[in-house]
């Protein structure tokens, strides 16, 4: 990786809970919530902001140019600002341009705004609008679909993939539980998987309603300073390490022939490689992952850890993606419990970030946590992946 | 800044020619044209190597239809198992952040590319008119149109701006755009046919507005160190500035330009410039409509508070070489004019802007806005 002109810590987070409706506050209302909490959270005013970044999906809530409306509650007024969409990532995007902004030396404090209130538009309509409206609009089913499921059980054995991903949702749901600002807290039992495996609607094939993502309303604010400010500001913040973003074409390949590459697996690879780590199942201590459907969280787990075979499986059955577990994956119960499509990439980084300063709640991981890593999706199977570290220790690895 | 800034260099530039209706060509195709101009210019390529790993996409899902509409464009941006962010905004705004990808040391060599057809929609109106809130200003009607036009009367009220001096910019754009080989309305016309055209929207005629247009722009930049692998003929990206002003137009001013002349204090700050009077060569705003090149000059700083109808009868947009591309008003699509400003002040820069050439151009800004009434306003500094 080049040498990063100056570092960059996260100052301040804020967060709105999570629901299916918010009747009581407009868009630019629910913007400001999410925004004061971040202030607060970093102990400054609006004063102290030199740009604000914000994104969503206009086609969402039917809003054309919403950062226009929503200066109204995001603080904009007199200030720079930018707006980054790109799909679910958008709030990966953020952060990713946060940290240029910062470390270029143009802005010394940038908040960043990730919101949607999919409760005001038709979220499955707005997906299925992405493809191609000549070739594969008519094939697609919003984000649903159940090719990994199929793929899942045909290496696995139905048996032990239907049970692993129905374990996986469930100790999802667990950890929603413990977070207050979670929109979906089933209580679910381990006892129940069975029952929910036959039982739940099917919406594609293997995908059911259980293990599909909410569609959410919420806000997320995040702050960004450099190095110099950010030690003035701050008692905890957390450093961004480095991050990768992988978009790909939007032609899926679903005949046959050889698989592609995943950005996930691309992404992991050339991240790791340029900050020299060579076990992340080992190196990391926590894991804030974009995980759309149950089913697509597990198996990109083995792609994001550059895992073999079933030894992703075999650490979920063995309980290391728990909260006292080898490496706990997503605290905050994930995107199948909260999804506000323009603010569920940033979740990853603000949970994980939240968990580096050790104040994420009950949801809080009981052993040390100082190296954190955070991913998002969107587009045609893109990834954003990113590394949060407590301290600023790590080793430049030469010619990474 | 607190920190000594790098340069960045804009390499190459390649514009597609706008048109009104390019019905035989998707957005793609257009990118895809301007894509291989630009290789053809630079050899640059996408190899993980020495390639372009990061790209900068600005386009609007409205305007495309498309929810995130970047994913019909990965493969003619060279975005395929690359990092790409799109900018979903105004385009100019994607220079800011490409130079920001590179001065921060993430990338050196960032690939910018903006595209926008307004021809696909019924009407650029209903698109404009979603970006007020669904409570009152929709259902009201508002649009940009109809909300330039109340800024046009504010402003004709505070400057005395007449039809005549709005007639002369758009004979003049049309004198400009007629040279230059990108520009949609060419076509010649006289005071008269300005000031008499039918009226759109009161004080807005038909000839004040821009056409409708379709087009694409690609930028390629690069560090300081890595500029001469693709030009021998650099120009650099020295100052950046944006700002928003408020939202419901009963909170604001509509006259006084107030995002505008902060865009620019931060871009001139940036860049050092002091007197943009005395410092400037050239000027390229983004005037959808004919009342907007004097104000928007105002807001630059090349006239006093309020002059800018006498800044037109006293020829300063000749003197400050102002929209020699024909401008906006020759026909830019909205989300891609600021590329379109920024491509005329590098060709004018680089010495390559043939018909149009202006002599000692050494310091070139670039402006453009969105929202309605110029809610929001971005400025770039350039330099040879």
């Amino acid at each position: 990786m080049a040498k990063k002109n100056r570092n960059v810590g996260i100052v301040g987070i804020g967060q709105t809970e999570y629901s299916s409706h918010k009747e009581h506050q407009n868009q630019a209302e629910m913007v400001n919530e999410a925004v004061r909490y971040a202030l607060e959270d970093a102990n400054i005013t609006l004063d102290d902001i030199d740009c604000v970044l914000h994104g969503n999906m206009e086609l969402f809530e039917m809003v054309f140019q919403p950062d226009m409306w929503h200066s109204l509650g995001s603080g904009a007024y007199g200030k720079d600002q930018f707006r980054i969409t790109t799909g679910g990532t958008t709030g990966a995007s953020l952060v990713c341009a946060a940290d240029n902004l910062v470390a270029s030396g143009m802005y010394d404090v940038v908040m960043a705004i990730g919101m949607e209130k999919l409760q005001e538009g038709h979220t499955t309509g707005g997906i299925t609008n992405m493809a191609d409206p000549l070739w594969f609009r008519h094939l697609q089913t919003g984000a649903l679909t159940a090719t990994t499921a199929t793929m899942m059980m045909d290496e696995f054995g139905e048996e032990r993939a239907k049970k692993a991903a129905m374990k996986y949702r469930i100790l999802m749901d667990k950890h929603a539980c413990l977070n207050p600002r979670a929109h979906r807290r089933f209580g679910l039992e381990y006892e129940q998987a069975d029952d929910l495996m036959n039982t739940s609607p099917q919406l594609v094939g293997e995908l059911r309603l259980i293990h599909m993502c909410s569609q959410s309303d919420g806000a997320c604010v995040m702050i960004f300073a450099s190095e110099k400010k950010a030690k003035k500001m701050c008692k905890t913040p957390v450093w961004i390490r480095d991050h990768i973003t992988v978009h790909r074409e939007e032609t899926f390949n679903n005949f046959g022939i050889e698989m592609p590459e995943m950005t996930h697996h691309y992404a992991a690879r050339k991240l790791f490689e340029r900050n020299g780590i060579k076990d992340p199942v080992e190196y990391f201590d926590v894991f804030e992952m974009y995980d759309p459907s149950a089913w697509w969280g597990l198996d990109w787990a083995r792609e994001f850890l550059l895992l073999k075979d079933d030894e992703h499986i075999k650490l979920l059955e063995d309980g290391e993606f728990d909260l006292d577990g080898k490496l706990p994956i997503n605290p905050s119960g994930g995107v199948t419990a909260s999804n506000p499509i323009g603010a569920t990439a940033m979740l990853r980084p603000a949970e994980a970030a939240m968990q580096l300063r050790g104040d994420a709640g009950p949801q809080q991981i009981k052993k040390k946590v100082k190296h954190a890593l955070a991913s998002g999706f969107g587009g045609t199977l893109w990834s954003v992946l990113m590394m949060l570290e407590k301290d600023l220790d790590w080793q430049e690895v030469e010619n990474g | 800044m607190g920190i000594e800034m790098k340069r960045v260099a804009v390499c190459a530039v390649a514009q597609h020619k706008c048109d009104s209706n390019i019905w035989h060509k998707r957005f793609q195709g257009m990118l895809l044209d301007v894509l291989e101009d630009i290789q053809k210019q630079t050899g640059m390529h996408f190899s993980e190597e020495g390639g372009v790993r990061s790209i900068v996409s600005a386009s609007d899902d409205v305007f495309d239809a498309r929810t995130i509409s970047d994913n019909g464009i990965t493969d003619v941006i060279g975005a395929h198992y690359r990092e790409e962010e799109k900018m979903a905004q105004e385009s100019l705004n994607a220079l800011g952040y490409a130079m920001s990808i590179i001065l921060s040391g993430h990338e050196d060599v960032v690939y910018v590319a903006g595209h926008c057809k307004e021809s696909q929609g019924e009407s650029r109106n209903v698109c404009t008119n979603l970006s007020y809130d669904p409570f009152y200003g929709r259902a009201m009607g508002l649009d940009y149109t109809n909300v330039a036009a109340l800024q046009a009367r504010a402003y004709m009220e505070k400057s005395g701006l007449t039809e005549e001096q709005m007639a002369k910019v758009v004979v003049r754009a049309r004198q400009w755009a007629e040279k230059n080989p990108y520009a949609n309305a060419t076509e010649q016309v006289e005071l008269g046919d300005v000031m008499y055209s039918p009226m759109l929207c009161d004080p807005i005629r038909t000839m004040h507005a821009y056409p409708v247009s379709d087009g694409a722009v690609v930028m390629l930049l690069a560090s300081e160190e890595r500029a001469h692998e693709f030009t021998d003929n650099p120009v650099w990206l020295t100052g950046f500035g944006s700002c928003m002003d408020s939202y419901f137009l009963g909170d604001r001013d509509l006259a006084s330009n107030f995002a505008l002349k902060q865009a620019a204090e931060r871009a001139y700050k940036m860049a050092g410039v002091k007197d943009a009077r005395k410092e400037i060569d050239l000027v390229e705003v983004m005037d959808c409509y004919a009342y907007q090149q004097p104000m928007w000059l105002e807001g630059l700083g090349f006239c006093g508070d309020g002059e800018g109808a006498k800044f037109i009868d006293e020829e300063g947009p000749a003197k400050y070489n102002v929209n020699l591309s024909g401008g906006m008003l020759a026909g830019n699509p909205i989300m891609t004019s600021g590329l379109y400003r920024m491509a005329e002040a590098v060709l004018q820069l680089k010495g390559d802007a043939g018909e149009r050439q202006a002599a000692d151009v050494n310091r070139a800004i670039a402006q453009s806005t969105t929202g309605g009434a110029g809610q929001f306003h971005t400025v770039v500094v350039l330099e040879k």
